[in-house]
């Protein structure tokens, strides 16, 4: 709650923040474009590199693989690739599919987020709650949680529930640990400090302990989304009449290779988009902390 | 400069004797950590400050400075004996009590305003009664323009200098403070001190200062209270004669100079110097 309001004055700091990157193109205003774009060139290299090595690996696997005479069928040429996709997207169907992919992994992604934030929350602040339920969740975290997807399948049916359970679960635990870690990551220091300052528990937990674990809820959620659509197509794999798991399926019974390819590009692009909108969320909402604080699952 | 005058609607214990706003009588602290030895870490201390005095601490490093203004601030238990601040047995942190930590403290996620104004958050006081009060103490040390930046954007003096205005934001009758200029350089640290001697003569808070600068305790104190190395007894009480209103040309004198010659005997004597 302070958090949010805190957050909310930071726009202008959030912004001052990224001065170093902003700054540059108005410090270098007065001189000719070309000599700017230059310098951002030496500085980031990577620039370059990335967008180069896709180029490369594109072309090597458009020419190299009828050169080597790779079937077709089994690996299609990246043009072969692009026209199927363009054939998915135009296709209605293929975006209902979609939306049920999409609708499965957000539900099951905030049910096992919420889950894990009430939970975390309870294991990190109630030593009887820790102490009772602490082996079961490791007993439980090494069970192959994808071999799962049968059994929620037989219990809740071919319908979306059995996806949203199963992307619900598999994004539970990497958000668990993240909590309960972060919320135990707060500075003893600080800690100290407000006690001296007359703050109750709960005033030590809402301005220390939970601004503290923000960073780590951030890398929790940025792993947790991407097993939400994993969670999701594997349950579309195991029984389904839509969504882009059961499509992928389709593909691969009709051999339609260039059509997986598709599913699959779309798929990526899908987990990106949800990486990036929440490394957006954490640089608003976490803005002071380092980009390293990440604990797998 | 706006007005840094005494908190609203805050009295003090009626019948209070003055001579012992801070008393100490019999303290004794035994750290008994569940996996290895206890600690014997302050004996028998005892000592009384007058409301408004200004009482440093020195000592060797690990008697229990550090130990002794935890539990003054209420922060940890004392093992045995009598601890009164402001006429109130500590068991807790009070709200008569400002602390100013070794490092600064300050919460990275909020602007330094927002840091000073912790204590009157949590204490639940009128936030807009103690946001000028908070502006007239940043304006006081020097960061009027840094109100609305964030710690990481400040230097380590200047963030040790929002922790002292946090500290006094709340206006406590009693200052304690743990090393606070430690971090700083030494001419920060000159500044920092003839302010904090300006802060104290203005508002006529009692001020408990651990330091490890002798210079500094002899400068700042009306007494030096110097400690033995573990366990932390009281080794002497040196009352400084210094003439007030005091500026830094005082430490050229004489007399300064005998007080922070006795005060070394006693760290030469141990063959410890912190
Ligand atoms: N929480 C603790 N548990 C056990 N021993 C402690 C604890 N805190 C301090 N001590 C011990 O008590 C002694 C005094 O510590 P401290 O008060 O920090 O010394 P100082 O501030 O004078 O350097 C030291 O020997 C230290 O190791
Ligand atoms: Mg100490």
């Amino acid at each position: 709650m302070t958090t949010t309001k805190e957050t909310q004055d930071d726009d202008a700091v959030g912004a001052g923040r990224d001065a170093p990157h902003a700054g540059t193109p108005a410090a270098g205003a007065l001189k000719a474009p070309a000599a700017r774009r230059r310098r951002d060139l030496r500085d980031h290299p990577e620039w370059v590199l990335v967008p180069g090595v896709f180029v490369l690996v594109v072309l090597a696997w458009e020419y190299l693989v009828p050169a080597l005479g790779v079937d077709e069928y089994v690996l299609p040429r990246p043009t072969r690739i692009v026209d199927a996709l363009g054939t998915q997207l135009t296709d209605a169907l293929f975006w209902t599919h979609m939306k049920v992919t999409l609708l499965e992994s957000v539900y099951g992604f905030a049910v096992g987020v919420a889950a894990a934030l009430v939970l975390g929350t309870a294991i990190s602040q109630i030593r009887l709650v820790e102490k009772t339920l602490m082996p079961y969740i490791v007993a439980f975290q090494t069970v192959p949680k994808v071999a799962l997807a049968p059994l929620f399948v037989v219990w809740f049916g071919f319908g979306m529930t059995s996806k949203v359970v199963m992307a619900a679960v598999i994004s539970f635990f990497p958000m668990l640990v993240n909590v309960v870690e972060g919320l135990r990551s707060a500075d003893a220091d600080r800690v100290q400090m407000l006690t001296v300052f007359g703050a109750s528990k709960f005033d030590v937990f809402r301005r220390v302990r939970l601004p503290s674990a923000l960073p780590f809820i951030f890398a929790g959620l940025d792993i947790g989304i991407v097993f939400a659509i994993l969670g999701a197509v594997v349950g579309e794999f195991i029984g389904a009449k839509e969504g882009l798991g059961y499509l992928l399926l389709q593909t691969n019974y009709n051999f339609d290779i260039a059509g997986m390819f598709a599913v699959l590009v779309v798929l990526s692009v899908l987990g990106l988009i949800a990486h990036f909108i929440i490394r957006q969320a954490r640089k608003r909402f976490a803005f002071w902390a380092e980009d390293n604080t990440v604990i797998g699952a | 400069m706006k007005s840094l005058g005494r908190r609203p609607g805050v009295a003090a214990a009626p019948d209070v004797d003055e001579n012992h706003w801070i008393e100490i009588d019999g303290l004794h602290k035994i750290y008994r950590p569940r996996k290895s030895e206890p600690t014997h870490a302050l004996s028998d201390i005892e000592l009384n400050v007058r409301r408004g005095e200004f009482i440093s601490v020195v000592g060797p490093s690990g008697c229990g400075k550090t130990t002794l203004l935890k539990i003054l601030a209420g922060l940890i238990p004392k093992s045995e004996g009598t601890v009164r601040v402001a006429g109130r047995d500590v068991h807790g942190p009070l709200p008569e009590v400002g602390m100013v930590f070794q490092a600064a403290t300050l919460l990275p996620w909020r602007t330094i305003l927002q840091n000073v104004m912790v204590p009157v958050e949590v204490q639940r006081l009128d936030r807009s009664v103690y946001r000028e009060r908070a502006a007239a103490l940043l304006h006081m040390v020097g960061l009027d323009g840094f109100a609305e930046k964030y710690p990481d954007e400040l230097s380590g003096g200047m963030q040790q200098r929002a922790g002292i205005c946090r500290a006094l934001v709340h206006d406590p009758a009693v200052l304690l403070m743990d090393e606070p200029f430690g971090a700083l350089d030494a001419m920060t640290r000159e500044y920092m001190n003839v302010e904090l001697l300006r802060i104290w003569r203005e508002s006529g808070k009692t001020v408990v200062l651990v330091t490890h600068s002798i210079p500094e305790a002899v400068f700042l104190s009306d007494r030096v209270v110097v400690l033995t190395p573990r366990p932390g007894r009281i080794a002497e009480v040196i009352d400084i004669d210094l003439e007030r209103p005091r500026d830094l040309s005082v430490m050229a004198s004489d007399r300064a100079g005998v007080h922070v010659e006795r005060i070394r005997t006693h760290f030469n004597a141990h063959g410890v110097i912190d």
